[in-house]
């Protein structure tokens, strides 16, 4: 009998915990690692010294006090967004409709603007769009929650759909609203009396939304760490079966989550309509629904790493645009440089996670030798 | 009256991207694998096949060129570029094991980022005044029909007038439903995506068959960003024209139930849904067509409805979709 037994080349195993610093160096190298591979990729496209490159991603981002401000703007949206959806993929409700919740909250707050400038006072006026966005939003991630808990309907493609929905319907009002007529788009909507705009805080435009966010991510931290709602959320997400057992209604859970995080990004698309933009278009959420489930993600779910993911990725976007028209590239060349980094990352979770043993290495020998 | 004999020829133009689109994802998903990246993995295969047409076209006079080349350069150029999105997809979730939808979405900013930002550098290479790139020599061969077609009344309008792409597309879907259901391999297959741990066990070599479903269902749907720009737009690539074809392919995966024999009718009808729009008369109130624009996804939701409502037992997704496997984990 043959008695020889095959080794093979790489070993994989799964890691005990990682403690957390650990797992942190393993992604910051991956994201070096991403920015160098970028670096030599741009370097290839343009001829440019690779640090160049970084220097003028960095004047893209940090270049100036309105650019530091743009950037903090957007990272709040961003981080809003992701917070949103976090609730729902902590129950393994992989919500990938924010677009679409996003669109109906700024539908909501638009319409408000547009059809009660006149009649009511402004304060009042602030409040209305406030709550009608937040419905909105809640009511748009609702519709798949409840046929999820009712019926177990697909809710990836459920809430995928909802957003073309949404679009639409933004498109479809967007021709009613005019102005001027036949323009195609809205314009700032109360551009004159400023009816519905949200105030500013001493000459700054964005600090409230940043604020508010802000305070947000901190409730959403108390929100899933320490609340009664989380810890249901927790356990749904673990085990469906657990929470029927110990007696969690997990239909309920399901259709309040979702409620929840559809609400969030209701009031992202507040933020957006009546904090920065004046107006609506049917790109104005700009693949923020999409990028948060990226930022979420990387972020494992926690609220806090979320304001970091959530800069890194705006950052990268910011830089990269900036290297796009420093270097006479493409817009869409940002895209490109996040989808590189977000591969490393994506890629890097796999190292957390499982541990490679190599045949022949000194700890497979010892091994071995243990054991004989 | 309804004009059928206009409106079925162009569902069917409509159809075949979601068509290809949707079998490559069935494919792929019959392996176990959710691939969200379908619309990025769209765009590259469609803008590699115009890159490569781009390079013939500069280094030939239209007079001088090869049938064979012009066909066959853009048609390898798009299955390599949506070959290494697969084998990207691939490496991380098979491999690395990483979250397939987080993958996926990567891949989509990735690939529609890819495909405009070379859409715009071509566009600017080209210094023309509108901005979209113009290959209207590869795309006479693309788009070349019977030449009776036209002469055969109604029956050669709606079934003769296409392009070979068009036929080819069919004949993929048709193979693809032979394979799932009638052939050893594709029984293989059908056993990893339901259960890997078994598959595993009977001797199935569970990773392969992932790579391979996965790479084949990238090329797949490749080929249909090919066909909307060769055949569809008339080689006309302008930047974010394939809108949101990728999402509504992955869509149709669920209305056909995952069966790509189905998805040639379904494709056609969801061509027809798309582009209901410009057939119905709507007079002066250009609102409520935005509004008829929302017919494929108000439909995708109903059926998904439906079958959520239905479960029987034979239109389930496959057990493990979206789930990585991993050995030393049961």
């Amino acid at each position: 009998m043959n008695n020889k037994t095959h080794v093979p080349l790489v070993h994989i195993s799964r890691r005990a915990a990682l403690p957390w610093y650990k797992a942190w160096a393993i992604r910051a190298a991956a994201i070096v690692l991403a920015l160098i591979v970028c670096g030599v990729i741009t370097a290839l496209f343009t001829g440019e010294d690779p640090f160049a490159l970084y220097l003028s991603m960095i004047e893209g981002a940090f270049g100036s006090s309105r650019r530091i401000w743009a950037l903090l703007q957007s990272v709040a949206i961003l981080l809003c967004v992701s917070l949103a959806v976090t609730p729902a993929f902590k129950m393994r409700f992989w919500n990938i409709g924010g677009e679409g919740q996003i669109m109906a909250g700024c539908l909501a707050t638009a319409a408000c603007m547009i059809v009660l400038r006149d009649v009511l006072p402004n304060w009042l006026l602030i409040a209305t769009m406030l709550v009608t966005s937040i419905i909105a939003g809640g009511v748009w991630g609702l519709i798949p929650a409840f046929f999820k808990a009712k019926w177990n309907t697909n809710e990836t493609l459920f809430t995928l759909m909802m957003n073309y929905v949404a679009i639409q319907l933004v498109a479809f009002f967007i021709i009613i609203w005019e102005s001027p007529a036949g323009s195609g788009n809205v314009g700032i909507i109360n551009q004159q009396s400023q009816a519905g705009w949200l105030p500013m805080i001493g000459s700054n435009r964005y600090m409230l939304n940043v604020i508010v966010v802000a305070v947000i991510t901190v409730l959403m931290y108390v929100y899933l760490k320490y609340s009664k709602h989380g810890y249901e959320i927790s356990v749904v997400g673990e085990s469906e079966r657990t929470a029927r057992y110990v007696g969690i209604k997990v239909e309920r859970v399901i259709m309040r989550t979702m409620f929840i995080s559809g609400a969030l990004c209701g009031f992202a698309g507040f933020l957006l309509v009546a904090g920065t933009d004046h107006t609506i278009t049917t790109t104005i959420s700009a693949n923020r629904g999409f990028t948060a489930v990226m930022v979420s993600w990387l972020a494992k779910f926690s609220p806090v790493f979320m304001v970091f993911t959530s800069f890194l990725i705006e950052f990268l976007a910011r830089g990269a645009s900036e290297i796009a028209t420093d270097f006479g590239l493409n817009e869409a060349y940002g895209d490109i440089l996040t989808g590189i980094i977000l591969f490393f990352i994506i890629g890097s979770e796999f190292f957390i996670t499982y541990k490679l043993h190599f045949r022949g290495g000194r700890k497979a020998q010892k091994e071995a030798a243990e054991n004989v | 009256m309804f004009d059928f004999i206009a409106f079925i020829p162009r569902a069917v133009v409509q159809g075949v991207p979601l068509m290809l689109g949707s079998t490559g994802e069935t494919l792929t998903q019959k392996s176990g694998n959710l691939n969200l990246g379908l619309p990025g993995v769209m765009y590259v295969g469609a803008i590699s096949g115009v890159i490569g047409a781009f390079m013939y076209e500069q280094s030939t006079p239209p007079e001088s060129m090869n049938a064979l080349l012009a066909l066959g350069i853009p048609l390898l150029c798009c299955l390599a570029g949506s070959l290494l999105m697969g084998l990207l997809y691939c490496f991380l979730t098979v491999t690395l094991r990483a979250n397939q939808n987080v993958t996926g979405l990567a891949m989509t900013t990735f690939g529609v980022g890819f495909g405009n930002f070379f859409g715009g550098s071509l566009i600017k290479l080209t210094d023309s005044e509108v901005p979209s790139i113009a290959l209207t020599a590869t795309s006479s061969y693309f788009t070349a029909k019977l030449p009776f077609a036209a002469e055969l009344g109604w029956f050669g309008q709606i079934f003769l007038n296409y392009g070979f792409l068009t036929y080819l597309a069919i004949a993929i879907c048709l193979v693809c439903s032979v394979y799932l259901r009638r052939t050893r391999s594709g029984l293989n297959l059908r056993a990893v995506g339901e259960d890997p741990a078994t598959a595993d066990a009977a001797g199935i070599d569970v990773t392969r068959y992932k790579y391979k479903a996965t790479c084949i269902g990238c090329m797949i749907a490749g080929l249909g960003g090919l066909y909307y720009v060769m055949d569809y737009a008339n080689g006309i690539w302008s930047n974010d024209a394939f809108g949101d074809r990728g999402w509504l392919a992955i869509a149709l995966v669920i209305f056909t139930m995952w069966r790509p024999a189905v998805g040639i009718l379904a494709g056609i009808l969801f061509g027809g849904l798309y582009i209901l729009y410009l057939f119905l008369p709507t007079g002066t109130n250009l609102a409520v067509k935005e509004l008829y624009k929302m017919l494929p996804y108000l439909v995708t939701i109903a059926v998904l409805i439906i079958v959520s409502l239905k479960k029987s037992r034979e239109n389930q997704p496959p057990a493990h979709l979206g789930l990585s496997y991993f050995r030393e984990e049961r």
